[in-house]
């Protein structure tokens, strides 16, 4: 049961993008089409999951006063890892994401986590909080690029959704919610529909 | 008038407290207190008593729009009988006019309200009337021909990210009308820029005569042509194509004079807007690299919503500087800035409209230091003075 919370709690009450604002970046940045950001999500739930692993593994030799570095060390090496990868196996999302795989580096949840949960925790929970840490992400991630690649291209995992029809009629494909600013406004709208039913998230 | 009002109280209670239809109570007093003077007067306190609700201060913008809107109208059908070639009447061509802009202030004014109505029962709130005057304002910066339902999303997406998520009316950083022309410019760039949107009927081509050329004198000099810049008399009376309400600058002084005369828009504003874009200009002249630069600085003040902006835009009480030395800087940096995108940037042909935006999020900020400086000259102020030093020794 306890371990059930350590996978789904990071889903809603302690979602890293919309209850901790974090990471906020990279998803402004790779949300424009769905592709990429499936492929964006599931790389950072391996990062964070194996990341939570290996440090709860390394907790008791780590010297406190290098940890950071410590943690950074293992973190650039699983992203090295995972940009290779993508590079060898799927190159034009690997070339689409640029420079934000490497960037997962800087992503303040895999930060965030290391310190907060896998430095005290035993390595099977640090794990499964990596997972929902990630999923929490990837999840945010996965409905800001629907909604964007629907509205701003007329097209989801790059098949053309909306009928031909309505362009003929005069329907035109929203150019906004190609820019990063209307990501983020699509952000705040999903954070006020969460707070919306989740009334536990409201501030006294 | 007076069925009227006998009519209102009989139905009155069934909208209080208990009443049957309990839950459109806002929506009752919305209609009751736009048609009569509210019957609420404060009885205790200190308050300041004056007949200018929220109501009558917006009807007064709304009726200083007017001469714009039905210039606008005017204008909209000129254009278009100056495309085709036609001769019309007066009444032809305004009519023509009319049947253009009317439907996108219908749309407008539907879409708006239906989500402040929507808005103000979830609340439980009264409806504001913050509405009333950018429902007016959205059709008058759009270009003419622009497709209905992008007003309607443009609207929409005012009306809940500009405005009902900082907590509605009064409550806003940005002026919800501006934010949604910046929507359109943004979402649906084909149909804000370019040559072929200003005149109606142009984009579908029929009867349009040919090689005419329906640009604006900002879109040309955006490219540095400035043989076709209409001459100044007409663009003060406002016979350019553009944006429905922008042309006019004399319907526009018509406003800015009803604006001051009755309180509601600050002078101070629209004069600092105006010295700032001539400042701006007059540096531009001495630069004099191209020819937009060259062009002198009083031409600004005729093309395109500079005007408009400074009257009926960077006025918005609500989004601009509170302080008054505020709303002279406030009015400086507008001004300076629309000038300064507008020649530098070829992007944006009418920077008014992102440099209002940017100075309204800037808004608290210039007032927070006018109200830090005031506390400071006092402070000052006290210290030399004697009573201030026999204070500080105890």
């Amino acid at each position: 049961m306890k371990h059930w919370k350590l996978l789904t709690n990071p889903l809603n009450d302690e979602n890293p993008i919309t209850v901790q604002v974090l990471g906020i970046c990279s998803v402004l940045a790779v949300t424009v089409q769905m592709k990429p950001a499936i492929v964006m999500a599931a790389s950072v739930i391996v990062v964070t999951a194996c990341a939570n692993l290996i440090v709860s593994l390394l907790r008791t030799t780590i010297p406190p006063r290098i940890r950071i570095i410590i943690q950074l060390v293992v973190i650039a090496f699983l992203v090295i890892l995972v940009d290779q990868v993508l590079k060898a196996y799927l190159y034009d999302v690997s070339k689409k994401l640029s420079v934000f795989v490497g960037l997962i580096i800087t992503n303040c949840i895999l930060m965030g986590r290391l310190e907060a949960f896998a430095m005290n925790n035993r390595p099977w929970e640090s794990f499964l909080d990596g997972i929902g840490n990630g999923a929490g992400y990837g999840m945010i991630l996965i409905v800001l690029s629907t909604i964007r690649e629907l509205f701003g291209s007329g097209s989801l995992l790059g098949y053309q959704v909306i009928p031909e029809g309505f362009y003929k009629l005069g329907y035109v494909d929203n150019g906004m919610m190609i820019l990063p600013p209307m990501a983020l406004i699509t952000v705040g709208i999903i954070i006020w529909v969460q707070r919306g039913y989740n009334r536990k998230l409201i501030e006294k | 008038m007076r069925s009227l009002r006998r009519f209102i109280d009989k139905i009155k209670p069934q909208f209080q407290k208990g009443g049957k239809f309990e839950k459109l109570q806002s929506t009752f007093e919305g209609f009751e207190t736009f048609l009569f003077v509210p019957d609420k007067v404060t009885s205790a306190g200190a308050h300041i008593r004056d007949s200018m609700d929220m109501k009558r201060t917006m009807i007064v913008v709304v009726i200083a729009l007017l001469p714009a809107l039905l210039f606008g109208m005017y204008n909209a059908g000129y254009q278009h009988f100056l495309a085709t070639g036609e001769a019309g009447t007066f009444w032809q061509i305004f009519s023509y006019g009319f049947l253009r802009v009317f439907p996108l202030i219908v749309v407008s004014y539907v879409t708006g309200l239906t989500i402040e109505f929507i808005f103000a029962q979830i609340r439980g709130h009264e409806i504001n009337e913050g509405f009333l005057v950018t429902g007016m304002l959205i059709p008058l910066v759009m270009p003419v021909d622009v497709p209905l339902w992008m007003v309607a999303v443009s609207t929409a997406f005012a009306v809940i990210i500009g405005k009902e998520v900082f907590g509605g009316t009064g409550m806003n950083i940005l002026n919800p009308a501006l934010t949604a022309r910046a929507f359109l410019f943004f979402a649906y760039p084909a149909e804000m820029t370019g040559d072929k949107v200003w005149i109606a009927g142009m984009k579908e081509g029929t009867g349009i005569l040919d090689g005419y050329t329906g640009s604006t004198a900002l879109g040309e000099l955006a490219q540095n042509i400035s043989e076709r810049i209409p001459a100044d008399l007409n663009s003060f009376l406002g016979f350019i194509p553009g944006s429905v309400g922008e042309t006019s600058k004399l319907a526009i002084l018509i406003g800015a004079i009803i604006l001051i005369y009755a309180g509601v828009g600050s002078w101070k504003i629209m004069l600092s807007v105006f010295a700032g874009g001539l400042l701006m200009g007059l540096i531009f002249n001495g630069f004099a690299a191209n020819e937009y630069m060259a062009l002198p600085a009083y031409k600004h003040f005729l093309m395109g919503g500079f005007a408009f902006g400074a009257v009926f835009m960077a006025t918005d009480p609500v989004t601009a500087s509170q302080t008054e030395t505020g709303k002279w800087i406030y009015g400086l940096l507008t001004g300076m800035l629309a000038i300064l995108i507008r020649v530098l940037n070829p992007a944006y042909p009418e920077g008014m409209m992102l440099a209002i935006l940017l100075m309204n999020v800037f808004a608290p900020l210039i007032d927070y230091y006018v109200v830090e400086s005031n506390v400071k000259k006092r402070l000052k102020r006290i210290r030399r003075s004697p009573a201030g030093n026999r204070k500080q020794t105890y």
